[in-house]
């Protein structure tokens, strides 16, 4: 016999998985779960409501991330799903999953790394390049192709490459 | 015929976080002028994604006034629908570009501010401000950084990098006095735990200034008369220009959204 608890965590794990499985418009290879972006999924009755949190405050990713997520929901038997944006505790790139580090590397962006050196100025940092793994690199620009990402060059391969910045 | 505009009622809370989102978005607004005319592509990159942020926390903190205030209003009108005279920015934020140095010096006067302010806002009592500055604060310091790499990059480069970079500290110190003002209402919002006290700041902003300006062989001014209004919507022929070009579509075709 299903008692409503096991039903209710059965569901939630159903939803859980349908918003898991949304990715990230500009790095398609990460989806929201590995990205630390999905916060929560909570049910009330049948209605499900999902907690998301910002990369950086002016992301344009996010509002087809949320749109995306409502979609995954619906296909998944959810009606009038809800997104949410939560900002405390703000995200951070210790969140990120260590599948979705290797899965940055393999797509060719080098995955962020531990650092407290923000403040420091012209970076002292090595970044490995994820085409050939020389640390002898140099960055480029501070800010790449989105906003969570640096523009490096490999001074080993020659090849420009994206890094994924600590935040 | 009625006032296009809105009318906001202006509570200490209100105008705090108007204040703060109007820097944001006006400097943010500023930034992107230079998207597609920036000297190299990785400096425009690097400026439109600091815009990208700005607009970000700037409506982060519109929608928080919104609340705050609990009538009819919301992000999108308190952008579109104030006129000149109801901006709260700094005159600092809504100065022209200028040459590249004026951008960068213009960017590194206020990112070493508002480094300082939000780090200093994250332990507000009002827990939306203080996870509105957690979010800021990381962002604003790769702003710092950023800047003040190319303030000694601009300073410490060759005699005409170094001349404007000078040209541009002499010409926008007058409009840093501003950020250490506060009204009454916003020193009651200090003493409740609410605003951070920018007085108490002013030292180490200093101090971040006059490092990067040693570094970057620049002399920093005495200081010398400041210039205000902007707080109480006193602006400079700036921004009524720049919100023209920012709110033209609400105000050609009022309510269109895409």
């Amino acid at each position: 016999m299903v008692t409503v608890l096991e039903r209710d965590s059965d569901l939630r794990r159903r939803a859980w998985d349908a918003a898991a499985s949304v990715v990230d418009p500009e790095i398609p290879v990460l989806t929201i779960a590995d990205l630390g972006v999905l916060r929560d999924v909570a049910l009330a009755g049948d209605h499900v409501e999902v907690a998301i949190t910002p990369t950086y405050s002016g992301c344009p990713a996010m509002n087809m991330i949320a749109l995306e997520i409502e979609l995954a929901l619906e296909r998944a038997g959810f009606r009038r799903p809800k997104v949410r944006t939560v900002l405390s505790p703000a995200w951070t790139t210790d969140w990120m999953s260590e599948e979705g580090r290797q899965k940055l590397h393999a797509y060719g962006i080098a995955p962020p790394r531990a650092s407290n050196s923000r403040r420091a100025l012209f970076g002292a940092q090595a970044v490995a390049c994820p085409q050939c793994g020389s640390e002898n690199t140099e960055l480029l620009s501070e800010f790449g192709s989105t906003s969570c990402k640096a523009l490096w060059r490999c001074k080993a391969c020659r090849e420009p490459f994206d890094y994924f910045k600590c935040h | 015929m009625p006032s296009a505009n809105i009318q906001v009622s202006e509570t200490p809370l209100v105008l705090y976080a108007l204040r703060r989102a109007d820097d944001a978005l006006v400097l943010g607004h500023r930034l992107s002028e230079w998207c597609g005319h920036a000297p190299m592509l990785e400096e425009d990159m690097a400026l439109s994604n600091i815009a990208l942020d700005l607009i970000g926390q700037a409506r982060e903190l519109y929608s928080y006034a919104a609340k705050a205030e609990g009538k009819d209003n919301d992000e999108d009108k308190l952008a579109y629908l104030r006129d000149v005279r109801q901006y709260r920015n700094l005159l600092l934020v809504e100065q022209p570009n200028g040459d590249f140095a004026q951008t960068l010096v213009r960017q590194f006067f206020y990112s070493a501010f508002a480094d300082l302010y939000w780090r200093a806002m994250m332990a507000s009592r009002d827990t939306t401000l203080a996870a509105i500055a957690a979010k800021s604060e990381k962002e604003s310091a790769y702003h710092l950084r950023h800047a003040s790499e190319w303030i000694i990059r601009l300073g410490d480069g060759t005699d005409e990098s170094h001349a404007r970079a000078q040209a541009a500290i002499d010409h926008l110190w007058a409009f840093t006095g501003e950020m250490f003002e506060v009204d009454e209402g916003e020193r009651g919002l200090i003493h409740a735990g609410v605003a951070v006290d920018p007085a108490s700041l002013r030292g180490r902003w200093l101090t971040t200034l006059s490092d990067i300006a040693s570094e970057a062989t620049l002399e920093l001014p005495q200081n010398g008369w400041m210039q205000q209004g902007g707080r109480v919507g006193r602006h400079s022929e700036h921004l009524g220009h720049l919100l023209s070009e920012l709110q033209s579509m609400q105000r050609t075709f009022p309510g269109q959204t895409w």
